[in-house]
């Protein structure tokens, strides 16, 4: 695909490479913070052509892997109500929620749609004017304006069976959790490029500053993350912490001013439990009060639903890069994507998925 | 060191007590619904379910049996329709075990309210199918279920076919050494009916790539060449077809990446839909494991058959790591390529 294939062109690559290794000198930690950077790196085997000692630690930014389990058995309890078209992205079907999950709730009887767009789920509602049609709208600052502008449309357009079951998170929070949490041991940061394109590169410097570490807006192709790798280690290697853009073909330091105008009409900042991580303050966004009428946790009274984790499950440690996916006793064994504990194993980007499928042979 | 040998689901069929789609997707949990649930349940009277075809011996002649239903959703796509596949498809399954493809039977579950006209259209196709492919539809069923209760036509074919003598293809002959061959580029038809899905219509120029195969098996045997392996790799794509060859057979299989032929409008529509091309269905392709002092001659046979023209060798079997699959990327590290497990998910972004 033109403007993609160039990113992945072999030649190039190695020349990136080479020029890691040479500049490298000691071990480096790094977390990417995407879990589409994470699908890319091991998907094409980046993390074994890095220097020995450059470790790269898979970030929370899965947006399938944080929705916390609470929010996933509201949207359990609201797709089986009779009368009721849940709509979600693909992904998000297998993901189990304390008891079972959408795939399975759909074969009991309930009428569970994958959308593309959030737009199609609003089209569904307006064709579908005696049922209520929900749309589990997740994700981070990427997903949230196609989500913003749909609330946005139902409104303007008077559809009113249409509503959002929200659990929007944020890129920033998150690193701050990270850097404050005693057992940090990442020292660089491949900020996520698509986040960027939205919300701009000025939410970076002062987290730059203020924990001493690089912070490279990183884009998900090969060459971009190894650029971003590159930036990353030349700045470790030099003592500098600044925040780098080293994704400028979709990032604009200002952003989507467009987007950001809607997300500041539609959603405002709310303190976001992410799973296996727990609550951060400031993190997610939730819908404004003008909009509340199109919150599917209001429409529908879901606040009783309580959720339990699986003790087995050791997916916040891997969120938080304290662990990789192979260092939990359940993976590969009673917890595979077939039967996933937790939502890392569920999702193509989730990192445990992504050790699963793609890992390479040991030896 | 990881554990690969011990990565099998420990509790087959456990995952949820009814059927779920993932059930119907031609990886895991289809392979798990037929070897823990439905060949258990036949007993003495089953049989193994390593192939998607038997060979049984009756009257002193070798009979390939398959049969095979259709589902698909849109009925009519780019490049063929429920039709055509149910034709191919069947004539496919024979054509795997190295058979001769002679009589096709036709059951249709008619949903009431379904045109007639479509089914006018679709058993045209068939006819013209069968007609292309040299077999004959000689006896077949029809039903029909409340509105609602079917998404119009589903069709179950059944085939029959003659396997010379000396000519034993199946999975668990791959070997270690054996070249792996692919007739064709991947994914074309899953691609052609995804752009045609209710609620996920794209512009694409791919169309299905169905086609009957037997002619180029023929082609493939008429060089000599003792074939270990024969695999279409429809449902769940060639990462399914490698992996339970693998399985069977016991050994690994390693692809070179950049050899894989994905053509570019596939490409494109994974990347945008966020599917793995190696998963996606193909109804007009097989995957060959040959002797690797054959192979040349085998593949010189393919690129010289119509269906064949895109032929190329993509890996080869090896000893290490049994029941794997996994492939070299471009960049130099290497990948596992995974049996897919149910339906496809899309991923979010």
């Amino acid at each position: 695909m033109k403007y993609l294939d160039e990113f992945s062109d072999p030649d190039l690559a190695r020349s990136l490479l080479r020029q890691i290794h040479a500049a490298t000198t000691r071990p480096w930690a790094l977390m990417e913070v995407c879990g589409g950077q994470t699908h890319s790196i091991i998907r094409h085997g980046i993390d074994q052509l890095l220097p020995d000692g450059v470790e790269m630690i898979h970030g929370p930014g899965c947006p399938v892997c944080v929705t916390p389990l609470s929010v996933i058995d509201k949207a359990l309890a609201i797709a089986a109500r009779p009368g009721v078209i849940f709509c979600s992205f693909g992904d998000m079907l297998r993901v189990p929620g304390s008891g079972r999950d959408l795939f399975e709730v759909r074969s009991a009887g309930a009428d569970v749609r994958v959308v593309y767009s959030p737009l199609d789920a609003l089209g569904i509602a307006r064709d579908n004017p005696d049922r209520q049609v929900v749309f589990f709208g997740i994700g981070f600052e990427t997903t949230a304006p196609a989500n913003a502008l749909t609330v946005h449309q139902a409104r303007r357009l008077g559809i009113r069976n249409f509503s959002l079951l929200v659990s929007h998170v944020l890129v920033p929070p998150a690193i701050s959790a990270i850097m404050e949490s005693p057992r940090c041991r990442v020292q660089g940061f491949l900020a996520a490029g698509h986040v960027c394109s939205v919300m701009g590169t000025s939410e970076y410097p002062s987290l730059s500053e203020k924990y001493g570490v690089p912070i490279v807006v990183t884009g998900f192709e090969p060459l971009d993350v190894l650029e971003g790798i590159r930036q990353a280690i030349t700045q470790l290697e030099q003592g500098r912490h600044e925040t780098r853009n080293a994704y400028p073909r979709a990032v604009p330091e200002t952003g989507n001013p467009v987007a950001r105008q809607m997300l500041a009409d539609v959603f405002e900042v709310t303190d976001r439990a992410w799973r296996g991580i727990g609550t951060i303050p400031g993190s997610g966004w939730r819908l404004t009060d003008r909009y509340r009428e199109f919150d599917a946790e209001h429409r529908f009274d879901v606040s009783g639903v309580r959720a339990a984790e699986s003790a087995l499950c050791r997916s916040g440690e891997v969120l938080q890069g304290l662990i990789k996916p192979h260092e939990c006793a359940a993976f590969g064994r009673v917890c595979t994507p077939r039967q996933p504990l937790g939502a890392t194993m569920v999702s193509s980007e989730g990192a445990c998925a992504a050790y699963y499928a793609y890992r390479r042979v040991a030896g | 060191m990881i554990d690969f040998e011990g990565w099998t689901c420990p509790a087959p069929l456990r995952d949820t007590p009814h059927v779920v789609a993932g059930h119907g997707g031609g990886g895991a949990m289809s392979a798990d619904l037929v070897r823990h649930l439905i060949v258990p349940g036949y007993g003495d009277a089953g049989g193994t379910a390593e192939r998607d075809c038997a060979v049984v011996e009756a009257g002193g002649a070798r009979l390939a049996f398959t049969t095979d239903a259709y589902v698909v959703q849109p009925m009519f796509f780019p490049g063929g329709s429920i039709g055509d596949l149910a034709v191919n498809g069947t004539v496919n399954d024979l054509a795997m075990a190295g058979a001769t493809p002679l009589f096709l039977s036709a059951a249709f579950i008619l949903e009431e309210g379904t045109p007639l006209a479509d089914l006018g259209r679709i058993t045209a196709a068939m006819g013209a199918a069968a007609t292309a492919a040299g077999v004959r539809l000689v006896t077949g069923d029809t039903k029909v279920v409340g509105h609602g209760s079917g998404d119009g036509v589903y069709l179950t074919t059944s085939g029959v076919g003659v396997v010379a003598d000396g000519v034993e293809i199946e999975p668990r002959r791959a070997a270690a050494g054996d070249a792996v061959l692919i007739s064709g580029d991947l994914g074309r038809h899953g691609v052609a009916v995804l752009s045609r899905r209710e609620g996920l219509e794209f512009a694409t120029t791919v169309a299905s790539d169905t086609a009957p195969l037997h002619g180029l098996v023929a082609a493939m045997l008429a060089t000599g060449a003792d074939l270990h392996v024969l695999r279409d790799p429809t449902r769940g794509g060639l990462a399914a077809a490698l992996n339970e060859i693998a399985a069977t057979a016991r050994v690994g299989v390693e692809l070179t990446e950049r050899d894989l032929p994905v053509p570019d409008g596939v490409a494109d529509a994974c990347h945008l839909l966020g599917l793995d091309p190696l998963q996606v269905a193909n109804e007009g392709r097989l995957v060959a494991f040959v002797r690797p002092d054959q192979a040349d001659d085998v593949l010189a046979a393919m690129r010289a058959h119509p269906y064949g023209t895109g032929a190329r060798r993509i890996g080869t079997c090896v000893a290490g790591h049994p029941g794997m699959v996994v492939a070299r990327t471009a960049l130099g590290g290497t990948r596992v390529i995974s049996m897919p497990i149910g339906e496809q998910l899309p991923r979010i972004c």
